[in-house]
């Protein structure tokens, strides 16, 4: 435990020191979220429609930006060789690093939905659904993720890689974030149905993810 | 305690390395792999790291539970230390990560590599000599039978190969067992010497 605890604090650091990849999804979001308002004019009520899934789509691009860090970096400067000899299992060495990554840029990109979504002149009720649906699914984003960085892992430039093999798999998690946003605020039938979906491909995604990833990572080491 | 090496081969995208490599080392054995380059030296250390698998034959550490690599400190070519760490944090994650947390072996190993009153400045502006020794610095924060050393003495000047030779020899005097590569000699006695490639 106190291992996990090690790398993941590690990882922490790392991404607070450097600060780059922090600030790229930061500002990646910000600039798409408040240029899509700029190309579809002033329509209010046409903004705060797609707001949700604006934010959504935002935010899965925005995380995309920084996966492929979460183990390259690592094998290049040789720790990963260091991290593969320790004492933690790779599944949980790849569940400690996607947890960094959750926490170190997924996280903030949740926390700042809400502000930009005051450019896409969101219902106030929106706010709370938004950032509910963001904190549930946005787990599967970072696991995800850190499974396309393993798989890509020996390749020069493997950026877009992972994008091409993710973006389809992040298809189901913004069906149901969108969906359960709409749910969530429909005045005729609020249901959580959609947010219970969503919960369950998080869940399951952080208990697959690692095993997988576990394995590529085993692959790309020899 | 047995590091047994049982009639290892080992191939690298479709090119025999090497065949046949068995060795048996105990307690305070030293093994110096030699040979010219792309004999297979890394790739050898890397089987017995656990990184590669064998295309035959197999690793085992007799006398200690576990996978053998479990056991093993692997010092390579790569700096192994975040450049963006300070000398102190990378090898304070070393000590919480690999060593149960013995944060006092952070200061010895400091003192031992001639890297005290380095300990606050990123790792990426070390030179490399520097460099490699904040990665040997490791093998004494951590405490671990078996290191695997991948050219050692590279870069490093002719103080710290001699640390270097004191360190490995107090290793096995203390019962550890070291497998090192190298071209030159480390200044080890009592070692034996595995040729590889070159017909052998």
């Amino acid at each position: 435990m106190s291992a996990f605890l090690a790398l993941v604090s590690r990882d922490l650091r790392i991404a607070f020191k450097d600060g780059g990849a922090i600030g790229i999804a930061l500002g990646f979001y910000l600039v798409v979220v408040a240029i899509v308002p700029i190309g579809l004019g002033p329509d209010l009520n046409l903004l705060s429609r797609i707001g949700p899934g604006l934010l959504w789509v935002a935010l899965l691009l925005s995380a995309l930006l920084s996966v492929d860090r979460i183990f390259h970096n690592d094998l290049e400067d040789g720790t990963l060789e260091v991290i593969a000899l320790g004492p933690l299992p790779l599944e949980l060495v790849a569940t400690a690093k996607a947890l960094a990554h959750w926490l170190s840029t997924a996280l903030p990109l949740v926390l700042l939905a809400p502000i930009l979504g005051l450019l896409l002149n969101l219902e106030a009720g929106a706010y709370p659904a938004i950032v509910l649906t963001m904190l549930i699914g946005s787990p599967a984003v970072s696991f995800l993720g850190a499974l396309g960085a393993a798989l890509t892992l020996g390749l020069r430039r493997g950026g877009l890689l992972v994008a091409l093999l993710i973006l389809p798999l992040y298809v189901p998690i913004l069906i149901f974030g969108v969906a359960s946003v709409d749910r969530m605020l429909s005045a005729l039938e609020p249901s959580s149905q959609p947010l219970l979906i969503l919960a369950a491909l998080a869940i399951a995604t952080v208990v697959l993810v690692p095993l997988a990833a576990a394995q590529a990572l085993r692959v790309n080491l020899g | 305690m047995r590091l047994v090496a049982d009639q290892l081969s080992a191939a690298r995208s479709g090119r025999t390395l090497f065949t046949g490599v068995s060795f048996a080392l105990a307690d305070g054995d030293g093994l110096l792999l030699t040979g010219p380059n792309g004999s297979g030296k890394t790739t050898l250390l890397r089987v017995l790291a656990g990184f590669l698998a064998p295309s035959a034959g197999a690793v085992s550490l007799e006398g200690q539970e576990g996978e053998p690599g479990e056991h093993c400190h692997f010092v390579g070519h790569l700096p192994q230390s975040k450049a963006g760490l300070s000398v102190r944090d990378n090898l304070d994650f070393d000590a919480r990560f690999l060593g149960g947390g013995q944060m006092n072996r952070v200061d010895t190993a400091l003192a031992e590599l001639g890297l005290a009153g380095l300990e606050d400045i990123r790792a990426g502006y070390l030179s490399a000599g520097q460099r490699r020794r904040l990665a040997l610095a490791r093998l004494l924060v951590a405490n671990r039978p078996v290191w695997l050393l991948d050219e050692p003495s590279v870069s490093l000047d002719q103080a710290s190969v001699d640390v270097l030779a004191r360190l490995i020899a107090a290793h096995r005097q203390a019962g550890g067992i070291v497998v090192a590569a190298t071209h030159v000699p480390l200044g080890l006695t009592g070692t034996t010497s595995l040729r590889l490639g070159g017909g052998s």
